[in-house]
């Protein structure tokens, strides 16, 4: 590209004129999953240099939006220019995505869960193509500035939900993003690390002025400190403006009542502002819920610690805190889900007591997610929970009518819960925790992801059983302005609740205006008692120091080759790592290969050995035992008690005991010496007809034997044994053995199958977990992206291939009579195209069971049937011959029976070489270009 | 202990099971065009397999015996030169090659009994053996036809009447149908009951039945009793339509006595189940895990290849698995009519293996329930 390009997409980062073009310009944009419209025509001119942030509640198309503008998505219709050019034009999206960051929904969705906080850091460095003393000034900066420095050894999985979100951020600023996209950075995480977060942004933004950042969110009062305002409804924008514009134009005092009054007509239906009436006075006399000294601890980590506290019958009692603080393992420890390692707990005056069945009789639980049966219609939700809490049978169906009633969920009775909104199934939540008319409820954050007009009907319901039925109700929340309507709330933080009191007093002892600010008080309070290192962030060091502007920035990322090494081997690191921190699948790709050949070997021989047989002798002459010793003298069979009469050798092969049985018909000996005819009778079991099969070569040749040897002991050696001698040479293999003819074959089954598992599930898992987005938004390419993956996958399968080898020669004792190096160099290219393989069937899988199971059948039967494992290539014809032609085992195969077996060497297996080296090539070429650059 | 609430939940599993499209393809797709294909499939021992002739005779005798290769059995025969015999051999071009020596057919003639070469490749297991055989009889034959116009053979002095008994055509289909419906038993229910636990634990409606009151027995026991039925009835179904009516088999022994025994199999092999499902979390361990566990057990009971041609250890590991019994008891009945009288060990030893594994996954279920959710 020239230089005239390149300055041409990117717009002027000096100060003055950022106003001038928008950063994000959206023209006509829709886009539709399956039925369901998620954007509709989406017109919209982001201005640059801001702070700018998009609201409305869950589902409404924010997400969607952000995936189109960061690149993550493919554009369906309408037209989206960001930074100056077209996203739909593959060349800008190269150009632009090393100076966008985009940081998707979720706590850490993109990161990489087993790796460290420094690992995933370096990651992404390594990604922007950052060297070694750049990349590691950067990473200590950000950790320094975000507070993560003390966890850098930390897996991310192990973080709290603010320390995910700021180990995202530090991912996303790696590279000193002119665009900065955060989709809902703050959800789950507590208020003061909120704070934190917004501070660090603000820094961040002081540092880089010209820099943009969109961010989503369901919290109202972060929205009203940004610049400018999206509000988003149903897949459109409902309104935009500064939030000051948005409040003058609604005539609302806050943003979650202007939200409201901008919403259609038939959505605000029906709605009313909660009101709380007061408690009866009085009613504090009997205790409900009684907690002392509270402890759980997860090895050495304390997830709560000495937590104590009181509810009384009829109270709401809120519990207040971010993402892993201790409030669901509180609750657990509650319901008798988890056992407290110290402390004590009642309920209604009875110590908790995981057996005790009779007092979940009394609790109604409603856990975080919604945890109902998705594959059960409401009613027969509704029915399974009346059942399992004992309602008598007859008064089922007039229960399961008043809850329908009292929840408003007449209409949906037979409706399933997937195809139901979120608040709907809320309701539904809360009418099958309510189901048995219990006199507490354990409600573990409700109303997360609930848009605020369904969260408000919900919260009527709840006073309305609190109030008028004296249920008592202990909820958790990370929304300020429901704990504002419970009567007492407890603020907790790292396990400990911080204080206890009603939010008037709360508010009144720290002196604030907003429960919010008396949260952070506390909050800082608490860090400041223990020192907590995770609050050390501030003081921060300078902001100039923390993000340094880099001033060459994006010079080195816009040189953009087509394999860069750099990115390349930080995919191989990374995919080593995470495969050395899963036990089981690395067991699969250590041991999977050796367990299988043992079974394979031992259990698909084709050898018979040790055939019990019996002799029925009706002769009892020497004659007759000279023949049963014959049989017996065999190596193939071993003799059984003689049988005594037909019944008994009818039970005896019924039951397996015997598979041949042999009579020898009364005057044998005495026919015999006379010349007269006759017959020798044999039964064979016929149950397993390869081996009756065998088992009838067998008793042929060896009956065959003793006639000779006997005429020629009769007649002298002279003998006339027949016409013709045929004299068969078993090459390769003189004895016969099963296992020197399975085992040369079993490896190359099992080096095609188990690496191509492993590393079609490797591409899998990312697009399962989300961690794909990773390939869709930095300047990884595709093919950087693929080989990276397949490198350690590459080095796993010559690992097993040198483990196979040995435990052939040695324990399976089958020699290697060829060259070695023949063998290992055959062995290489073959493990990168079985590999390869792997690769081309994940651009076709989307979960993780179907690659598993595809995988192995779709490698499995051509190995098996058609690459001369069993039949040879020539003896087939058809589409089999064809696929046999084409895969890469056949070829293997011919060079590991070659150099096992027939003691070949290169210069004799060459040409099995040639096809070989032809798959790599076209199987990744082909994985690359099927390969999704964008999420569609 | 409460049945009701067993029965109860065992109904909504029932239920769950039926609203999951992918598991009913699996099921029906097991127990029907599975076992019919892999009845059919099972290959004959010798097809097509590859052979070359070096001619140094070129007589009407040696023309005879060329020309009687020809298919299923064999693909006509290449003729080749006696130097193009190793590379072929090599490359793996030929199963085998036959060497008709120079002045064969007068030698025959003479009664000096000439001999004819006969090349095996022998790391072709299958064909090798039973192909030799027939290629030997086939030479033999063709031989005393030739001769039989200028002499006359005595019969051999005793004769061997060899019978085989219980699938008297040693039709390959009899086999392998049943061995389908063996196999297919233990890996539906193995997969369906870890799956149905799996899918609890990663929807969270595991926690929603702790704090009900039912016990972890009632829910493993309600999954165990749903799952085992769901693969009884389809099992009774494949054997009766698919088996003996698709495919025509014969069923020697007592249907309700097999079923009988599955119902001893299915209790073993459904805890298993339960067993695996706590051990591996999430879906994609659980499809590793089921790699791992169930080739091996398939493949080491003596359901394909007969248990005595494998080592005396392996032979003794897998006495401890249900599979190994259940094999046993099957062809037992299925094949050779055996009664009650003869297979009541595989009973008792199933019943047993069974009580263990329930007894073990239970233990282990309420152990990491705490940690499911």
């Amino acid at each position: 590209m020239t230089d005239s390009q390149t300055d041409a997409v990117r717009p002027d980062n000096g100060a003055g004129n950022t106003d001038s073009a928008p950063v994000v310009r959206l023209t006509e944009v829709s886009l539709r999953y399956g039925k369901t419209q998620a954007l509709d025509a989406v017109s919209l001119d982001i201005p640059a240099g801001k702070m700018i942030g998009l609201i409305g509640p869950d589902g409404v198309g924010k997400s969607s939006l952000f995936a189109l503008i960061g690149g993550a998505r493919k554009i369906q219709t309408g037209r989206i220019e960001v930074l100056g050019g077209d996203m739909a034009d593959e060349a800008h999206r190269r150009l632009v995505c090393p100076r966008v960051a985009y940081m998707p929904q979720g706590l850490g969705k993109n990161l990489y869960p087993t790796l460290s906080v420094f690992e995933n850091t370096e990651f992404f460095a390594r990604l922007f193509g950052h060297g070694r003393l750049e990349r590691e000034r950067r990473i200590a900066e950000l950790l320094e500035a975000t507070g993560l420095a003390p966890f850098a050894d930390r897996p991310a999985g192990k973080l709290s939900g603010g320390m995910k979100q700021k180990l995202g951020l530090c991912c996303a600023l790696i590279h000193d993003p002119a665009l900065l996209i955060l989709d809902e950075p703050t959800t789950g995480v507590d208020p003061l690390s909120r704070r934190q977060f917004w501070e660090l942004i603000d820094r961040i933004r002081v540092a880089q002025p010209g820099m943009s950042v969109l961010v989503a969110t369901a919290y109202m009062e972060e929205a009203m400190l940004f610049d400018w305002l999206v509000a988003m409804e149903d897949g459109r924008v409902l309104a935009t403006g500064k939030p000051q514009e948005l409040l003058r134009q609604t005539g609302s005092a806050t943003l979650e009542e202007a939200f409201i009054a901008l919403l259609p007509q038939e959505k605000r239906e029906g709605y009313q502002p909660v009101r709380i009436p007061p408690r009866e006075e009085g009613a504090a006399a009997e205790i409900a819920i009684q907690a002392q000294d509270l402890t759980k601890r997860f090895g050495d980590f304390v997830a709560v610690d000495h937590v104590s506290f009181q509810i009384s019958r009829g109270e709401i009692f809120g519990f207040l805190g971010s993402n892993g603080c201790g409030k669901t393992t509180t609750m657990k420890m509650l319901t008798g889900l988890l056992p407290p390692s110290e402390g004590k707990a009642w309920l209604f005056g009875h110590p908790v007591d995981p057996h005790d069945i009779d007092t979940r009789r009394r609790v109604g639980y409603m856990s975080q997610s919604f945890s109902l049966y998705t594959e059960l219609t409401v009613r027969q939700n509704l029915e399974l929970h009346a059942r399992l809490f004992r309602l008598p049978i007859d008064r089922i169906p007039a229960r399961v009518r008043e809850m329908s009633g009292s929840f408003d969920l007449t209409e949906v009775m037979d409706a399933l819960p997937d195809a139901l909104p979120l608040g709907i199934r809320q309701r539904l939540s809360l009418a099958v925790a309510m189901i048995h008319g219990p006199e507490m409820l354990i409600l573990d954050e409700p109303t997360s992801g609930v848009d605020p007009v369904a969260r408000d009907a919900f919260w009527q319901i709840m006073i309305g059983l609190a109030r008028r039925d004296k249920v008592t109700i202990f909820i958790s929340t990370h929304f300020m302005n429901e704990a504002e309507r419970c009567d007492r709330i407890s603020l907790m933080h790292a396990g400990r609740v911080l204080v206890s009191d009603t939010p008037a007093r709360l508010k009144a002892e720290r002196g604030t205006e907003t429960l919010n600010e008396a949260f952070i008080s506390y909050l800082e309070e608490a860090a400041a008692e223990d020192q907590a290192p995770q609050l050390a962030a501030s003081p921060p060091p300078s902001p100039a120091a923390a993000v340094t502007q880099s001033p060459e920035q994006g010079g080195e990322s816009v040189k953009h080759q087509w394999v860069d090494l750099r990115r390349l081997f930080s995919y191989t690191r990374r995919e080593s790592l995470e495969l050395r921190r899963d036990p089981i699948r690395l067991a699969l790709a250590l041991w999977g290969t050796v367990l299988l050949m043992f079974v394979l070997g031992f259990g698909i021989t084709m050898d018979v050995e040790d055939l019990t047989f019996a002799v029925l002798d009706r002769d009892q002459t020497t004659t007759s035992r000279d023949y049963s010793l014959n049989l017996a003298g065999s190596r193939y069979f071993i003799e059984r008690a003689p049988i005594r009469d037909y019944d008994d050798l009818e039970r005896r092969m019924r039951s397996g005991e015997i598979s041949l049985a042999v009579e020898i018909p009364p005057g044998f000996a005495r026919d015999l010496s006379r010349g007269r005819p006759v017959a020798v009778g044999a039964w064979i079991d016929g149950a397993m007809p390869q081996r009756a099969e065998t088992v009838r070569g067998y008793v042929r040749g060896i009956h065959n034997h003793w006639l000779i040897t006997r005429t020629a002991e009769a007649l002298g050696s002279r003998s006339v044994a027949g016409l013709v001698e045929v004299e068969t040479r078993f090459r390769y293999n003189p004895d016969i053995k099963s296992l020197v003819a399975m085992v040369p074959a079993v490896i190359p089954l099992l080096l095609m199958m188990i690496p191509a598992i492993l590393s079609a599930l490797s591409v899998v898992r990312e697009k399962e977990l989300g961690s794909i987005v990773n390939l869709y938004v930095t300047p990884v390419t595709r093919l950087e992206f693929l080989l990276g993956k397949q490198i350690p996958y590459v080095a796993l399968a010559m690992l097993n291939f040198f483990l196979l080898t040995l435990l052939a020669v040695t324990i399976f004792a089958v020699p290697l009579k060829g060259s070695f190096l023949t063998l290992t160099a055959g062995a290489l290219l073959y493990v990168i195209a079985a590999t390869a393989l792997g690769l081309l069937i994940s651009t076709f899988m989307r979960s993780q069971i179907a690659a598993l199971f595809g995988t192995a059948v779709i490698t499995l039967i051509p190995a098996v049937q058609y690459s001369g494992m069993i039949d040879p290539v020539a003896s087939l014809e058809g589409a089999g011959a064809l696929i046999g032609k084409i895969y890469p085992t056949t070829y293997f195969l011919t060079i590991s029976r070659g150099t096992f077996s027939k003691a070949l060497h290169l210069s004799d297996l060459y040409a099995s070489f040639i096809p070989l080296a032809i798959a790599v090539p076209v199987l990744i070429v082909l994985s690359a270009v099927l390969l999704r650059k964008q999420e569609r | 202990m409460r049945f009701a609430n067993i029965l109860h939940l065992g109904i909504k599993e029932l239920r769950s099971l039926s609203r999951d499209p992918i598991m009913l393809v699996l099921i029906v797709y097991a127990f029907t065009f599975s076992v019919y294909s892999q009845a059919k499939a099972v290959p004959e021992t010798l097809s097509k397999a590859p052979i070359a002739i070096v001619d140094e005779d070129r007589s009407p005798l040696s023309n005879r015996i060329i020309a009687a290769f020809y298919p299923p059995y064999f693909l006509p025969p290449e003729m080749i030169t006696w130097s193009e015999m190793d590379a072929g051999m090599d490359e793996g071009r030929f199963t085998f090659t036959l060497d008709i020596p120079p002045g064969f057919q007068r030698d025959v003639l003479a009664g000096r009994q000439p001999r004819i070469q006969l090349n095996v490749d022998a790391t072709r297991m299958s064909q090798a053996f039973t192909g030799s055989g027939y290629i030997q009889t086939i030479i033999t034959d063709e031989v005393n036809a030739f001769v039989r116009r200028h002499r006359i053979e005595a019969p051999p002095p005793v004769d061997l009447e060899l019978r085989v008994k219980f699938n008297p055509n040693l039709n390959k289909a009899w086999f392998g149908a049943v061995v389908a419906v063996i196999n297919q038993i233990t890996m539906l229910s193995i997969i369906l009951t870890g799956a149905a636990l799996i899918r609890e634990s990663e929807h969270g409606t595991i926690e929603h039945l702790l704090v009900m009151p039912v016990t972890p027995f009632e829910i493993m026991t309600s999954k165990v009793w749903t799952m085992a039925l769901v693969v009884l009835a389809a099992s009774a179904v494949s054997l009766t339509v698919v088996v003996q009516g698709l495919l025509s088999v014969p069923i020697a022994g007592s249907l309700t006595l097999f079923l009988a025994g599955t119902v001893l199999l299915l209790f073993a092999t459904t805890s298993m189940g339960i067993f695996l499902g706590t051990v591996g979390r999430t879906m994609p361990q659980f499809g590793l895990l089921i790699m791992l566990v169930l080739l091996p057990l398939q493949t080491l009971s003596g359901g394909r290849t007969p248990r005595e041609s494998m080592p005396y250890i392996v032979q003794y590991v897998m006495l401890a698995a249900p599979n190994t019994h259940f094999v046993m008891l099957a062809q037992g009945i299925l094949y050779r009519g055996a009664g009650l009288a003869i297979v009541w060990p595989q009973f008792l030893a199933l019943a047993g293996i069974g009580a263990i594994l329930f007894g073990l996954s239970l233990a282990r279920f309420r152990k990491t329930l705490g940690t499911m959710t």
